[in-house]
């Protein structure tokens, strides 16, 4: 756990050096990062997330507070040793390009004296733990794309075990779809390794994937509101928050609840290569392709078939929801369906059914007869 | 005047032998240029490294950039007068030769020094503090290795301005390979300057030669680009081009006198690679 009791930072302006004067970058927080759990800070710039975080590990000194880790006041540890012993991950990955893979990730345990030989075995598990190839640990950060770059910067917070994680704008510096997919592997990995982790991001969306509980911080370094992401989205506890938070706050508060059971349409269905009167003996418009396994492909208007069902005929705009996710990925399913039934899948990617947005809705609403008075009596 | 009188020079077994010949004169004019070398990087280096590490002091870098302006020979003459007097032995010219040499020597190392610490990626040194290196860690591990490649090209460049300057010492009575040049001036021997400044000429081709191999062994491959040209090449199943990226980085400035002495010698580090530095958000809130 790290705790924060009425930390304040101040910056000497340019023209004094007195700090006591100067201007407020955190303003006296109190914040709990509970153990094994993401705590998100979010903000717009010039809220001192970034000086919150790095108060933490000391790379900024508190003007007055006291910040604790476990207990343990971090002021009253040798620096070196208190960083040591806290997973540091950076916006731009920060390795060293003068050294390997390897020996960027092994760069903790040999300073804290782990010989090489158990190091590098160490690092070597926590290179394909990151999802990263095992042959790149020969290479160069130079020869690394951003978000490989990013993988080894997590695998090297993570080689000596750190309980305490801190990340700066983790996954800010890659690609869209590269991040999309960084932040699912950090929440599986995640998920098996527990770690205390204080994050930063600018990003609400990405603030509302991955923690566990979102603080967001107003210009001048207040505190504005500390939830979960779900109540962060339903209620809001002022205008900066609800403006900071966004728009559609009610359909992306759906990610949070889990799809209930609903009977789902069974879909007839052409495989690839399907004659023009086989789809046109559907007797839809549009038709669901299917994959050998039975995995969804991608719709196919029957007008459109000459001859054969081919891959280029395909809808690709359709996204499939799974029977595990949320209420927002089965809208999200109906919605951006051309034919308005939205293409439910298994764990293993294989059709189960189709479901239309009006069969969503009312589990939607359900949802909410149930828990009336959540969204209405906090604070 | 002709090629077969410098040859004719070459090949005179009295120009090889005694306190005057080839090698004692090489001999000497290694020495005025390693004892050189040695008190400018024992300077520049810690210096050029701290202005680096800290950010502190930059003008200092500006300030023995600009001490390359101050003409060598007229410095050397006015500390000798100075410094004449007061001693009698063979160091009154040895002092002040070697001194004027190391205020040339320290300006592209100091340069070098800091410009390689300075160039170090922000977020690769902000890594190295937030993991829990030392200030003394992050200097040797990080930040050194980093600045290699842009501290040698100063080295390079400090090792050819003074191999072609240590001729100057000869003008003040002392050794060194400025005897051909000053003593073929005197009586009028054009072909024993030649072969004096082709002498010099070789002789900083060949510690560059050398300075060269030792940066390709020294610096890592991650840094120097040739890992991610070993790649490319790979990837392209062809010779990769030269790294389109890479600048010279301290170039000295072209001296006419060095020019006529050192000829095709003193190009300098034209191999330099120079990692671009962003300025650095060490404290963003």
């Amino acid at each position: 756990m790290i705790r924060f009791e009425g930390v304040t930072k101040r910056y000497a302006d340019a023209s004094g050096t007195d700090e006591e004067q100067g201007s407020v970058a955190v303003d006296d927080l109190t914040l709990e990062a509970p153990t094994g759990k993401i705590t998100v800070l979010v903000g717009p710039s010039g809220c001192g997330k970034t000086t919150t975080l790095r108060m933490v590990n000391r790379m900024i000194t508190p003007t007055s507070g006291t910040i604790s880790i476990d207990g343990r006041d971090t002021a009253s540890l040798d620096v070196a040793e208190l960083r040591r012993g806290i997973g540091y991950v950076i916006q731009h990955a920060g390795l060293f390009p003068h050294r390997t893979v390897l020996d960027n990730v092994t760069t903790v345990p040999r300073l804290l004296g782990t010989d090489k030989k158990t190091a590098r075995t160490r690092a070597m598990e926590l290179i394909e733990r990151v999802g990263l190839d095992p042959a790149m640990a020969k290479r160069y950060p130079a020869q690394l794309s951003g978000g490989q770059q990013q993988r080894v910067g997590v695998a090297r917070a993570l080689a000596a075990d750190p309980p305490v994680m801190l990340m700066d704008e983790p996954f800010s510096a890659v690609d869209p779809v590269v991040r999309e997919q960084l932040q699912n592997e950090f929440l599986r990995l995640q998920s098996e390794l527990g770690k205390t982790i204080l994050c930063v991001t600018h990003d609400i969306d990405e603030a509302v994937k991955l923690g566990d509980q979102v603080a967001v911080l107003r210009v001048g370094g207040v505190l504005a509101q500390l939830d979960s992401p779900a109540k962060l989205l339903a209620d809001p506890v002022d205008d900066f928050v609800a403006e900071f938070v966004g728009r559609d706050r009610g359909y992306r508060a759906l990610s949070f609840a889990a799809a209930p059971e609903l009977s789902l349409a069974d879909e007839p269905t052409v495989r690839l290569g399907a004659g023009a009167d086989e789809v046109r003996a559907v007797g839809t418009p549009w038709v669901l392709c299917v994959g050998d396994a039975g995995e969804p492909l991608g719709w196919v208007r029957a007008a459109a078939v000459e001859s054969e069902v081919t891959r280029t005929l395909l809808h690709r705009g359709g996204t499939v929801a799974s029977t595990s996710g949320s209420l927002r990925a089965l809208l999200d399913a109906a919605l951006s369906s051309p034919s308005g039934r939205g293409v439910v899948a298994d764990g293993d990617g294989r059709l189960v059914g189709t479901i239309r947005a009006a069969e969503v809705i009312p589990a939607i609403e359900a949802r909410r007869d149930a828990a009336p008075a959540e969204g209405a009596t906090a604070r | 005047m002709t090629f077969s009188q410098v040859w004719a020079w070459f090949t005179d077994p009295a120009n090889w032998q005694g306190t005057d010949g080839v090698p004692s004169r090489v001999l000497e004019h290694l020495l005025y240029t390693g004892l050189t070398l040695l008190i400018a990087l024992v300077i520049a280096v810690p210096l050029g490294a701290w202005v680096g590490h800290s950010g502190r002091m930059r003008w200092l870098v500006t300030g023995a950039n600009a001490a390359r302006a101050v003409p060598t020979l007229g410095l050397l003459f006015a500390v000798s007068m100075f410094v004449g007097p007061l001693i009698k032995s063979d160091l009154a010219f040895v002092i002040p030769s070697i001194a004027v040499l190391v205020l040339l020597a320290i300006p592209p190392l100091l340069s070098g020094t800091y410009a390689g610490i300075d160039s170090v990626e922000p977020a690769a040194r902000d890594a190295a503090r937030g993991m829990g290196m030392t200030g003394w860690q992050v200097l040797a591990k990080v930040e050194a290795p980093c600045a290699l490649p842009l501290f040698l090209s100063g080295l390079r460049s400090a090792t050819l301005q003074v191999i072609a300057t240590a001729t100057i010492a000869a003008s003040v009575s002392l050794g060194g390979l400025g005897r051909y040049l000053i003593d073929g001036l005197a009586s009028r021997d054009y072909v024993q300057m030649i072969c004096g400044s082709i002498l010099v000429a070789v002789l900083a081709l060949i510690a560059d030669g050398v300075l060269a191999l030792l940066e390709k062994r020294a610096v890592s491959p991650g840094i120097s680009g040739r890992a991610t040209r070993v790649a490319r090449s790979r990837a392209r199943h062809h010779d990769a081009p030269s790294d389109p990226d890479s600048a010279g980085a301290d170039r000295p400035e072209t001296d006419p006198r060095q020019a006529a002495l050192v000829g095709p010698g003193s190009t300098g580090p034209a191999e330099a690679t120079a990692a671009t530095g962003t300025p650095s958000e060490r404290d963003r809130t």
